[in-house]
């Protein structure tokens, strides 16, 4: 059976004053029914970009994509990048659906969070307003908001913000689709919220067997959710696993530098957190090397100048595992244990 | 909300007293004497203290003021026996300059200028929102640049030369409207034409300038709008780009539009002196203008400037009310 999302060597370019910006290049992943994938990664290395380009909200004006976004629907399969825009809208909200970052500003001030589920739900159901009030009401009811046939007709600023994520998720789930995107859902929120939402999520997954596409920074969230994740640096997957693979056996060194940087409990007080040096490359004009060399601990132990003269490909180190580097998956898990 | 606006009515009405209070306050300080201005050629000083008298103003300003508070709710009587006048109410005063009572003065002027300031208003909410919406909406394509030339001439011309221009190519290039018509008025109820006539120009000319700020208000609203979170949500639901300007982004986008455009219409109520001028409109804003400049008329200053503010603060307290029904955040629990 095909894989529902197929995305094959995706590149989003915006072309500015400065020159062109290649937000994404060469993104290629797939993601099953009922699966959940995260890309993680730093701001800037093309999460949001690729999420967009899924769901075709990019200006096609002012944007370069190239590659495929394949939906394999039961009937039939769309590519998104070469769909015309009105073929694309019809697939948003219904077979598609998206959950923004910051519930605080993503729902309408103006509309009740009732006429805004409604709205969602109307659009490819025909019923009465009545009707799309009462598919809100039993949305709103399904993702735990208590007393919902009173809330539905309350407006967004009447909630807080855990809730309002709430109201997001029901929002996007209005129209069963098939995937759901949800672009750092819980980076918005406190902590204990985010548990919440996240366990939100994976019940609704259960339920309605739903393909996730988690955009995180988090990845103590990804630990939580994930099967298999992305790890993208300036524009591209630098290393894509099963997640185990990814918490245990990182292969890539830019992973390994993420996952030392994550707080831990058990660390000894006073101790200063680890941190990956240095900044992410400009986007306009990439190097010809490896885009991760001015910031890598592990360049040294490459022979000659191999990092900065040729661009790692993704290569399968393991079963099913991906890494872009060129240093071997064994020798790299040594070195990492060292540097620990 | 009902107490809301009662409550916002009886600090409205609280301001209205002190406006008043305040403007007979500043014409007992200032130095003419409208007793002396009164009495003409034969001038002695018995006439000017009996006229002093007629006028009312041979007593303290706070009981000048008095007066005139009850005058409003009970009617004025001036002079005494043969030489009696009769101001009902609401008796904003007499004027000796005019030989009436104010209030008939000022409900002769007010039609037009209501007449002048709602079609202006009409016309530049039609131009400023539409154009505004359009230029957005196609940023950078040719309705865009266009706005941006109308937007410039329409902030650079002010009223008195853009209104002189029209005068001139309407009246004496074209001849459309006849030269002895101007300022004529025409009820719009029973001659629309002639009301049409009337107005229109002078509507035009007061909704350029007004449209040219709208215009560029509107697109930088618009814009701003679309990059808010909430329309890329209105995007992902699936919604089409028609739906989503006209009933998201155009909603929030236009929302402060209201509180400006009441503002605007309420400051004009009170008379536009320039346009008013040009056109030879008998209406508030050439009245007051000759009660201060010409006659020293109080009774007719005390009312214009009363009317004026009254509007300026009702039209507040109606914005508001607007506001709280456009935008729920605003909505007083």
């Amino acid at each position: 059976m095909k894989p529902f999302l197929e995305v094959n060597n995706l590149s989003v370019a915006f072309p500015t004053a400065d020159g062109v910006v290649q937000a994404a290049d060469g993104i290629s992943f797939n993601l099953n029914q009922g699966e959940t994938l995260a890309i993680v990664g730093e701001s800037g290395s093309g999460k949001s970009v690729t999420n967009l380009a899924i769901m075709g909200l990019h200006n096609r004006a002012k944007t370069k994509i190239s590659g495929n976004i394949t939906l394999n629907l039961s009937d039939r399969s769309i590519d998104v990048i070469n769909s015309s825009e009105e073929e694309v809208r019809k697939l948003r909200g219904s077979t598609m659906s998206m959950i923004f970052q910051d519930p605080m500003s993503s729902l309408h001030p103006y509309y009740s969070v009732g006429d805004q589920i409604s709205e969602a739900w109307r659009l490819y159901n025909s019923g009465s307003k009545a009707d799309g009030l009462k598919r809100a009401t039993e949305m709103i009811d399904l993702v735990g908001i208590p007393d919902a046939a009173k809330r539905v007709r309350e407006f967004p600023h009447q909630f807080s913000g855990g809730m309002r994520q709430r109201v997001m998720i029901a929002m996007a789930l209005v129209n069963n689709p098939k995937l759901i995107i949800a672009d750092e859902p819980t980076t918005a929120l406190d902590v204990t919220v985010q548990s919440q939402i996240i366990q939100l999520l994976r019940d609704m997954q259960k339920e309605f067997n739903m393909a996730i596409l988690l955009v995180t920074h988090d990845l103590g969230v990804v630990a939580e959710v994930a099967d298999r994740v992305c790890v993208m640096y300036a524009g591209k997957i630098v290393e894509q696993a099963k997640v185990d693979e990814i918490y245990y056996r990182p292969a890539q060194p830019y992973t390994i530098g993420l996952l030392q940087s994550i707080p831990r409990v058990d660390q000894h007080q006073g101790k200063r957190l680890n941190a990956i040096q240095g900044q992410p490359p400009s986007l306009i004009n990439l190097p010809k090397g490896c885009a991760f060399l001015d910031r890598c601990d592990f360049s040294k132990h490459v022979s000659g100048n191999l990092c900065a003269e040729l661009a790692p490909k993704l290569e399968e180190k393991a079963d099913n595992h991906y890494a872009r580097c060129h240093l071997p998956a064994a020798k790299i898990e040594v070195l990492a244990k060292v540097a620990k | 909300m009902l107490k809301y606006i009662g409550r916002r009515l009886s600090y409205t009405l609280m301001v209205l007293t002190l406006i008043s209070l305040v403007v007979f306050l500043i014409f007992d300080l200032l130095p003419a004497d409208p007793a002396a201005l009164t009495c003409g050629k034969s001038c002695n000083p018995q006439v000017i203290e009996a006229n002093r008298h007629r006028l009312g103003l041979d007593v303290s300003v706070w009981q000048q003021w008095w007066r005139f508070i009850v005058g409003l709710f009970a009617g004025r009587e001036y002079g005494e026996a043969e030489a009696l006048i009769q101001c009902p109410a609401p008796a904003f005063g007499y004027s000796f300059n005019r030989h009436e009572c104010v209030t008939k003065i000022i409900s002769d002027a007010f039609p037009i200028t209501l007449s002048l300031a709602l079609g202006a208003f009409i016309m530049w909410l039609t131009i400023g929102v539409t154009l505004g919406v359009l230029a957005a909406r196609f940023k950078g394509r040719f309705v865009d640049r266009a706005s941006t030339v109308f937007v410039l001439v329409g902030t650079s011309l002010p009223t008195f030369i853009s209104g002189i221009l029209i005068l001139l190519f309407i009246v004496i290039k074209f001849k459309l409207v006849n030269p002895l018509d101007l300022g004529e008025w025409a009820n719009p109820f029973s001659d629309p034409f002639g009301w049409l006539k009337t107005f229109f120009f002078p509507c035009l000319t007061l909704a350029l300038a007004y449209a040219a700020s709208y215009t560029r208000f509107t697109r930088s609203n618009v814009l701003e709008t679309s990059s808010e979170d909430y329309i890329r949500t209105a995007r992902a639901k699936g919604l089409s780009e028609k739906v989503v300007l006209r009933k998201h982004t155009l909603r929030a986008a236009l929302a402060p539009i209201v509180t400006i455009a009441g503002l605007d219409f309420a400051g004009l109520l009170g008379g536009a002196i320039i346009t008013e001028g040009i056109f030879n409109l008998q209406g508030l804003g050439k009245l007051s203008l000759r009660a201060v400049l010409v006659d020293y008329d109080l009774p007719v200053i005390v009312a214009t400037t009363l009317l004026a503010a009254t509007f300026v603060v009702l039209m507040n307290l109606i914005v508001d009310i607007l506001y709280a029904l456009i935008d729920p955040r605003v909505r007083v629990g």
